[in-house]
Parts: C-alpha cells; structure tokens; sequence
C-alpha cells in the first residue's frame, strides 16, 4: 500500500466502484425489460414507464414529497445556518455544549427512534393543545426539519471554519451592524454552501422511509412509504422506471453541479494567478524604484 | 426596530439568535425523548393513545404517580428482546469492520490519486447517496434472488446447477448495510489521508523503512480519528436499521430495530416500543458522546488551520 504500487490504488478502486454501482445499472437496465420477471430479459421496452405514469397512487405520493422536502429543506437551510453560525463564530456561551450536541446527535440517530419520539411528542401535544390535529403533512415536515437540520449545520460551520473572519471583522469596524454584516458579508460568501445543504435537506427529506411512517397520518403517504409497500411484496419493474428517472435528474444535475464548481474554481485559479503576477510586478517595480 | 423591541423585552440581538435554533431543538429532539422515557413507565391500553397516563389524581388535592417498570422487565426476561439487541450490535459491527476493510484502501487510492481525478472519484463516492437509498436496497432483492442476476449468471456459466439461496439470509443483510454505509466511511477517511504529511512517508523510506511497515507504523496510526469518525457514522446507526434486514433479511431474524417496528406498528404496544427505543438508546450513548467530541474536534481544528 504505497507509492510504487499503483496497481494496488487501481484494483482497490475498481473493485469498490464495481460494487457502489453495479445494482445502480441493473435497476436501470431492467426497467427497460418487457417481460415482468425483473431479472430475466424479454426485450426491450418502455411499457414500465407507461404504468409508472398511471398509477395515480405514486403520483399523488411523490407529489406530496416533493412539496414536504422543498418545504422542510427551506425551513432546515434557515434553522441550520443559525446554529451553524451560532457554533462557528459566537464563541463560548451557557447551554453551548447542550446545542452542539442536539446537532450532532442527530446525524447517527437511529431513525426508529426519532421517529417513535417525535411521533409521541405530536400525540402528547395534541392531548395537552390539541396542536397539530391529527397527523399529516405538517408533522412530516417538522420532522424532517429536526434532523435535515442537523446536516445543513454541519455544513454550514465547516464552511465557517474554512473562511477568514477578517472581512466580516473589517465591516464591524466600518461601522455596520452584526445583522447588516451578516447579510452583505457573510451570507453571500457562505452562500454556496447554504445551496448544498438545501439540496442535501431535499434529498434527505425525499429519501425518509422510516420517521416518515412513523409520523404520517392516514392517507398522507409519502413516496418511500408506497414505494416500501410495493417492493414488500417484491420487485415490481415500475419501481425500477421510477429509479431509472431518479438516478438520471440526480446524475444530470451533479454533473452540471460539478462543471460549474470546475469553472468558479478555474476562475479563482486565474484570479490568484493575476493577483500573484501584479504582485510579482510590483515587487519588481519596487526594487527597480 | 426589531432590535429596540428586543431589547425592551430584556433579550438582546445575540440571545435571540441563539434562542431559533434552540428552542426548535428543544422542543422537537430533547423533550421527544423526554416523552419516550415517561411512556415506557407507563401500561398500555386499548384507546386512543394505548397508554395509560402516568399521573393520578387520586383525591383533589394529591397526584399519584404510577411509574410501571413492568416494560423494562418484560425486556430483560424476554430472551427475544436480549437477543435481537446482541445481535442487532454483532450484525452493525461486523458490517463496519466490512466497510472499514473495503472503504480504507478506496479512501487511501483517492487520496493518493492526482488532483485531477480526485475530485472525479470522490464525486463518484458521492453520487449514489444523493440516489433513493430505499431504491438501491431494493436494487440488491433483484441481483440476490434465487432467479436474479447472480444466480443466473452463476447457472448460465454451469458453476451451479440450483440457485444459491442469498436473498432473506444475514449474508444479504451484511451486503445491504455495507453497500448503504459505504460512502459515510469512504467520506471522513478520505478528509484525514487527504491531510497525511507526505514527507514523512519520504522520510520513513529514508531511514530504510520497508513500504508496508511504514504503512503501519505512520499512515495507519496518523489515520485514526478518520477510522474511528468512520466507524462510529456506519455502526451507530446500523444497530438501530430497519429497511435493510426487513427487505433483504430472513423475516426471523432479529434486528431491535425491525423488533421495534413490529412493537409498535404491528402490536400496537406503544409503552413497549418505547422501552425498546430507551434501552437501545442507552447502548448507543456512549458511541454517540464519542463521535460528538470526533465531531467537535473536528470543527474545532477547522478553524485553527
């Protein structure tokens, strides 16, 4: 395991590539099969997506989890960057050590059990206020901001950490308020990172099979949950037409996703190297002087 | 204005920035578990909620509380609920020493690869957890079953004449939850090789020290809060997983958090699952306090380098 042994890096990486996407492209493979056995080939055809886009039951879940996980990324991106802002630069407080573990904690919790106390927690709240009235969209959203959140944090104290705080510093001694430098200093830089974190909240929220069952309602199923109860009874080739479009948007849009990174980060390259070049002149011109 | 309102009230900008976040967590994290725990000391009924309430009014003026330990002891005589939890910790360790054996020689290759690639290959690592994970354990029902790709194959080329039997077995289980948790320890690894110090690898070479001894003596040590940040993200929660062994594994088999489930949604015992989840929390405390100070530390060296 070491630099003359390239072969070794090369095996390791096949092998583990392989394996990460080998199920990825036999869902998408079979989902272009005609016969119904899922794994044996009938010939090609489209007829799955046909049935994907009929079945109303999935239609209707994916639309309320599509409006649950933009609702719930929105509010964890808001929830998120206040903790991660409160964690990276306020220093010491009381009750400090408390929040940072209410933000961690939920990146490793087992969903079972965040899924069994929130849901007693609405169901006591109801008794006690009768707030929320019965269980449903909201609940699921509350729920799926509690944990989001904890990632957006993550991800937005990393992102605090990695940046001088001599910008936000400058502005405070200009003058400016800590709320006007927060949004005309901080926020635009860190903003980069708020989109990440949203896009990680929606995929988070998109993806919950288990709090979401525990803290749904009747008739308020979301798209993991028919999805579940579908593949229970086991494979089903719609449900390998309905990955097959997952996988292309999420593919499409890490791709463009990564090209635009690779082009801001050429265009800071070149900047730092036009700013080192004027350095260097200035120097020359200095010691010419 | 806000602000002058604010601090009417005695509440300056600072506390009541502090205070958001704060009370959300509060109310939606700290005081659930808080519910959990009075839920598991209480019996359960037929009603709406199934739980008897934990506190009396015996006369007008005094409260009687009734805590009922009937729960815990159920668990600890039931060999049932002793032996999903042994095994639930045996299954999630096992699978994060798999992972830990596959993901540290990808991390190690993507670190030392060019910077090119790098970000490619970590792009790739990334990928399929932006993916349904719901959908990708579903993915392995169709290559482990006893007509799936595998076995098919396998028949096809005549290595076996009848189908291995995978699908529903804890061998199916360890695939699914290594395959699900691979990226969470490729990721943490990768950040702390990326750091390593190359010189001193030149140097151990230097004063003659073989490749895989000084993969042993520097690299590996060096990489330790990377493994263990690691292993904690896998193990912690694969102990508590639910999809992975309702989907891939035997319906027998005994996983608490599948136990769990089947408590409350199936049984209808709310006070049941609740101790359930109480007592799986309890193993789980001291895993988690680790990786909070891993974590902390973490974000505390970001911000000195």
């Amino acid at each position: 395991m070491m630099h003359g042994r390239p072969w070794f890096r090369v095996v390791a990486l096949v092998l583990g590539f392989a394996f990460l996407y080998v199920p990825i492209i036999s869902l998408v493979v079979f989902s272009f099969n005609e016969s119904r056995l899922v794994t044996v080939w009938g010939g090609f055809s489209t007829k799955w997506y046909g049935a994907l886009i009929q079945n109303q039951q999935i239609l209707d879940a994916a639309w309320l989890s599509l409006k649950v996980a933009a609702v719930s990324a929105t509010l964890a991106v808001v929830l998120g960057t206040f903790a991660g802002m409160i964690l990276a630069r306020f220093g010491p407080f009381r009750g400090r050590t408390l929040l940072s573990g209410m933000t961690t904690a939920p990146l490793v919790m087992p969903e079972v059990i965040t899924g069994l106390s929130l849901l007693l927690l609405f169901v006591t709240l109801e008794q006690l206020i009768g707030w929320p009235a019965g269980r449903g969209m909201t609940t699921i959203i509350i729920a799926h901001v509690t944990f989001a959140m904890a990632f957006v944090t993550v991800v937005v104290q990393s992102r605090l950490a990695q940046i001088d705080e001599s910008l936000e510093e400058a502005a405070q001694d200009l003058g400016a308020r800590p709320a006007k430098v927060f949004f005309l200093i901080t926020l635009p830089i860190i903003f980069p990172a708020l989109l990440s974190g949203w896009l990680l909240a929606f995929t988070l929220s998109l993806d919950d099979l288990v709090i979401a069952s525990f803290v749904a309602g009747p008739g308020s199923s979301t798209l993991p949950m028919v999805v579940f109860s579908k593949v229970r009874l086991g494979v089903s080739p719609d449900i390998n037409a309905l990955a097959t479009i997952l996988v292309s948007v999420v593919a499409v849009g890490v791709v463009i996703a990564g090209i635009a990174m690779s082009r801001q980060q050429k265009l800071r390259d070149r900047d730092a190297q036009m700013a080192l070049a004027a350095n260097q002149q200035m120097i020359e011109s200095l010691k010419k002087g | 204005m806000i602000a002058r309102v604010l601090h009417r009230l005695g509440l300056d900008g600072r506390t009541a920035v502090i205070a958001v976040p704060y009370l959300w967590l509060l109310m939606f994290f700290l005081v659930p578990f808080v519910i959990v725990l009075k839920i598991s000391f209480s019996d359960a009924q037929i009603s709406m909620p199934p739980y008897q309430p934990l506190l009396h009014w015996v006369s007008e003026k005094a409260l009687q509380i009734q805590l009922n330990f009937g729960n815990f002891a159920f668990l600890v005589e039931d060999n049932l609920y002793w032996k999903a939890y042994l095994n639930s910790i045996w299954v999630a360790g096992v699978s994060t020493l798999l992972c830990l054996l596959i993901g540290y020689p990808m991390a190690y290759a993507i670190a030392r690869s060019q910077s090119s690639t790098r970000n490619v290959l970590l792009l790739l690592v990334i990928l399929p957890f932006w993916t349904s994970f719901l959908l990708r354990v579903y993915a392995w029902i169709g290559i482990l079953k006893n007509n799936g790709l595998i076995n098919n194959t396998l028949m096809a080329l005549g290595v076996i004449d009848q189908p291995i039997q995978m699908l529903q077995t804890d061998f199916a289980v360890y695939v699914g939850i290594v395959y699900s948790y691979l990226p969470f320890m490729i990721l943490p690894l990768y950040a702390n090789l990326e750091k390593l110090d190359l010189t001193l690898l030149e140097a151990a070479a230097d004063l003659g020290c073989r490749p895989w001894k000084s993969f042993l003596k520097v690299t590996l040590p060096l990489s330790l809060p990377g493994i263990i940040a690691g292993c904690l993200l896998v193990f912690i929660p694969a102990v508590g997983e639910f999809v992975i062994p309702a989907l891939l594994g035997d319906p027998g088999m005994l996983m608490i958090g599948k136990v769990l489930w089947t408590e409350f949604f199936n049984n209808r015992d709310w006070p049941v699952a609740s101790a359930v989840a109480i007592a799986l929390l309890l193993f789980l405390v001291i895993p988690i306090m680790f990786f909070q100070r891993a974590q902390d530390a973490e974000a505390g060296g970001g911000s000195h380098r």
